[in-house]
């Protein structure tokens, strides 16, 4: 028991000698702690993008919220829907009843180009031709200036992340695509969601000019309750007039998500593992060297009969407690530059543009102080037992 | 030279920091090689963009179709060599992540405008005559194991067949390669002709044309003349050099190249600081050699030159290595399976990085050895 009480102050006494004269030992500390803060900056910066994109998609599915394309569509963008399937669709059981009957919008989703405001070359943006219930529909919709498009005019909504990221969508203001003008009178928030990169039209007017008659692509549906989701999937699965795919409107986003998010986190975690490498030689030589400048002191307390042990925790504390500050600093780094950063890029599966907004969680800020951390243990290891192993006699004699 | 076995002697000896200061170099290096390379891949199919194609899209957006009349209108459009329209497939091969594209095309046109694309005689031949032939690209082939003879089952998500089937059956009678570095040899190629008459709904329409025109320093002009003359028709066009066709769809990624930018930067400035850290601490413990090494009759320019080597050895050596790495890492091809398609180092970004090696050995190098070259041999022969 006193042997283990003794080891304890042992250790306590030589960390705190160790932290106490980093002051000496400032600049090769510095160069650690900037080695890991560049790190963990850089890391969580783009897991941030991976982490910003995911949550756009996680908070576009609302759980009472169905979605039913044509069999074998792996996006909106190449369904197909007759309409006679739309009129099943909406009379089918388990759907939302509003004032107005079933809550359903049948919606088409097309590709236009605008101009990109950072880049100033055409992108793909999407445009969503859709029913009378659409806000019935998606409850978290509001406009937040100017006012919702007439039915029957060439007028569209852009979503708060559309009109930031593209030219020329300022409430008032028109464009033209080929032959047809249209007049931007609003911009909508949509909650974080998808739909806030999207611009709005009434989906009567889109469908002639796109030759698309009266099929549509997609059908959105309100369910009664989030349980309700069964009920109408099977309803629609077995019967026999219909060849139609239905998911939880939070599914399939979810999915849609998959292939940016894979892509992120795959580069991501790559960065990170060689910065990761290359970060710990870093620490490794700050060790060293620290333990090199106090090759005395360590042989004089190892003279003094302190045990090799301490001598270890010491050293392993000295670089833990180093990268801590440098994870801390990165961590922060990350914070203030890329939280809420806006930005938006190519969804594969819909060709199409999506906006969202990096999301430095605490969460991810943790992961890359934890990753510090285990940087500073690798790192301090072999000078730590370096340091213990030295032999005292020849220790004493160097300079 | 005569003075490289006393850099090298130096250099060994404290082996274990030399080693750890090179690994963090080596570990720049690699990063450098493989960003270099993730940017090529994200943008740098710019870089391979023939000079002398144009593309030709609807001009609302690249989704709506072009009729394939417009064809035999191109072809009589002065300027214009050869026309290959192609059309979005997107079918999915057994699992939607195994991506990869399919396009119908007219065959013989395709090697006309594709010259990059390189097809075995007899593979060519079959391609040129059997209506039902694919080829693919060599990536793609190896990526699911196809060998020429194989049949591959598509399943479509936009071109339902006539018999309301989405279940589309390829021959594989040719697998291409490429005759320079980086060209995506991802797509599937099949005939038009098959395509158009087994589909629904859709006849007669084309996704996209490609053209190839006699000489590329008339090319605003001929895609001038091209929009005009299908100006106020039901389906005008949009027509573009590939170059800026590529690079406006790279940018709808959104700025890679900014942020590989800025992570390279802050990379190296790290190493840096390590490396500079080291190489100050190498110098300040020999100083009394370095006063003797004086007394001996050395000159001040000699001392500064012999630290600015040692760095750059080091540097060098670390560089070397790293990119090295990064190169055989960049020959394992797309670490994403199928999203990357040209993930290759360039040479240019090679030799970049061999003079950032360098760039940082002096770096890192000048300020100890500036301090070296400026010690008084008596006082330094007194500082121990």
């Amino acid at each position: 028991m006193t042997g283990l009480l003794n080891w304890i102050t042992q250790v306590i006494a030589v960390t705190a000698l160790n932290l106490r004269t980093i002051r000496q030992r400032i600049v090769s500390s510095l160069v650690a702690v900037v080695g890991i803060a560049g790190v963990v900056a850089v890391v969580v910066a783009v897991l941030s993008m991976a982490e910003g994109f995911k949550k756009t998609m996680a908070t576009t599915g609302s759980p009472d919220t169905a979605i039913v394309l044509r069999a074998g569509a792996d996006s909106e963008m190449v369904s197909i829907m007759m309409r006679d399937d739309v009129r099943v669709v909406a009379d089918a059981p388990g759907v939302r009843r509003g004032a107005g009957g079933p809550l359903t919008s049948a919606e088409l989703f097309v590709i236009v180009d605008l101009p990109k405001r950072t880049t100033n070359t055409q992108a793909n943006v999407p445009l969503r031709g859709v029913g009378p219930n659409a806000f019935g529909v998606r409850d978290r919709m509001k406009m937040i200036a100017g006012r919702m498009f007439q039915p029957g005019q060439n007028e569209l909504i852009a979503g708060r992340g559309a009109a930031s990221q593209f030219v020329g969508l300022e409430v008032g203001r028109t464009i033209t695509w080929s032959h047809n003008t249209w007049t931007v009178v609003g911009i909508f928030d949509a909650g974080g969601t998808f739909s806030d990169s999207e611009l709005w039209c009434d989906v009567e007017i889109l469908a002639p000019l796109y030759r698309r008659g009266k099929s549509r692509q997609t059908v959105f549906v309100k369910l009664e309750t989030p349980e309700s989701f069964t009920r109408f999937k099977d309803a629609l699965t077995t019967d026999p007039r219909l060849n139609l795919k239905v998911l939880r409107e939070s599914d399939y986003y979810a999915e849609q998500a998959q292939m940016v998010v894979t892509l992120i986190t795959t580069l991501g975690t790559l960065i990170a593992v060689l910065m990761g490498v290359g970060a710990v030689f870093g620490a490794v030589l700050t060790m060293y060297s620290a333990v090199s400048a106090r090759t005395r002191e360590i042989a004089t307390l190892r003279a003094l009969g302190f045990g090799g042990g301490p001598v270890v925790v010491s050293v392993l504390t000295e670089s833990v407690a180093l990268s801590l500050v440098g994870g801390v600093i990165g961590g922060g780094l990350a914070y203030a530059g890329f939280n809420g950063f806006q930005t938006s890029t190519i969804n594969w599966q819909t060709f199409s543009q999506v906006a969202f907004a990096f999301a430095v969680t605490p969460r991810l800020v943790a992961t890359g102080v934890m990753y510090a951390l285990l940087l500073g243990l690798f790192g301090g290891l072999l000078p730590a037992i370096k340091a213990a192993r030295m032999p005292i006699v020849s220790a004493l004699r160097e300079l | 030279m005569k003075y490289l076995p006393l850099v090298w002697r130096n250099l060994l000896r404290r082996k274990t920091r030399t080693l750890f200061t090179l690994l963090s170099i080596v570990m720049a290096f690699v990063l450098f090689g493989i960003l270099s390379a993730l940017n090529m891949a994200f943008a740098g199919n710019v870089e391979l963009a023939g000079n002398d194609r144009l593309i030709i899209q609807h001009k609302v957006s690249l989704i709506q179709l072009l009729p394939e009349s417009y064809r035999a209108r191109l072809e009589t459009t002065p300027g214009v060599v050869d026309v290959l329209h192609q059309t979005w497939f997107g079918g999915i091969y057994q699992k939607p992540s195994n991506f990869f594209m399919q396009c119908p095309v007219i065959p013989e046109r395709l090697l006309k405008i594709y010259t990059e694309y390189v097809l075995p005689d007899d593979q060519k031949k079959a391609w040129l005559t059997d209506r039902t032939c694919a080829i693919v690209g060599r990536q793609t082939a190896t990526r699911f194991g196809w060998k020429v003879g194989d049949r591959v089952p598509i399943q479509a998500t936009i071109w339902r067949k006539k018999n309301n089937s989405l279940a589309w059956e390829f021959n594989i009678c040719g697998i291409f390669d490429a005759n320079r570095k980086g060209v995506d040899t991802t797509p599937m190629f099949f005939n038009y002709d098959y395509f158009d008459e087994a589909r629904f709904f859709g006849q007669g329409n084309v996704g996209w044309y490609v053209i190839r025109i006699n000489d590329p320093a008339r090319a605003p002009e001929i895609a001038k003349a091209i929009d005009d003359q299908f100006a106020n028709s039901p389906a005008e066009t949009k027509t573009t050099t590939e170059k800026a066709f590529l690079t406006a769809f790279a940018k709808q990624i959104g700025d890679i190249g900014a942020i590989i930018r800025a992570i390279v930067s802050a990379v190296f400035f790290t190493i840096l600081l390590v490396a500079a850290n080291t190489m100050a601490q190498s110098v300040r413990e020999r100083t009394s050699e370095l006063a003797v090494l004086k007394t001996l009759g050395f000159a001040d320019s000699l001392i500064l030159l012999l630290v600015l080597t040692e760095a750059s050895v080091l540097a060098v050596l670390g560089g070397a290595i790293g990119l090295g790495l990064a190169w055989l890492f960049a020959l394992g091809g797309d670490p994403t399976n199928g999203m990357l398609p040209s993930f290759f180092l360039p040479n240019a970004d090679l030799a970049r990085g061999v003079l950032y090696a360098l760039l940082l050995g002096l770096t890192a190098g000048i300020l100890p050895a500036v301090q070296a070259m400026r010690l008084r041999i008596v006082d330094a022969l007194r500082r121990t």
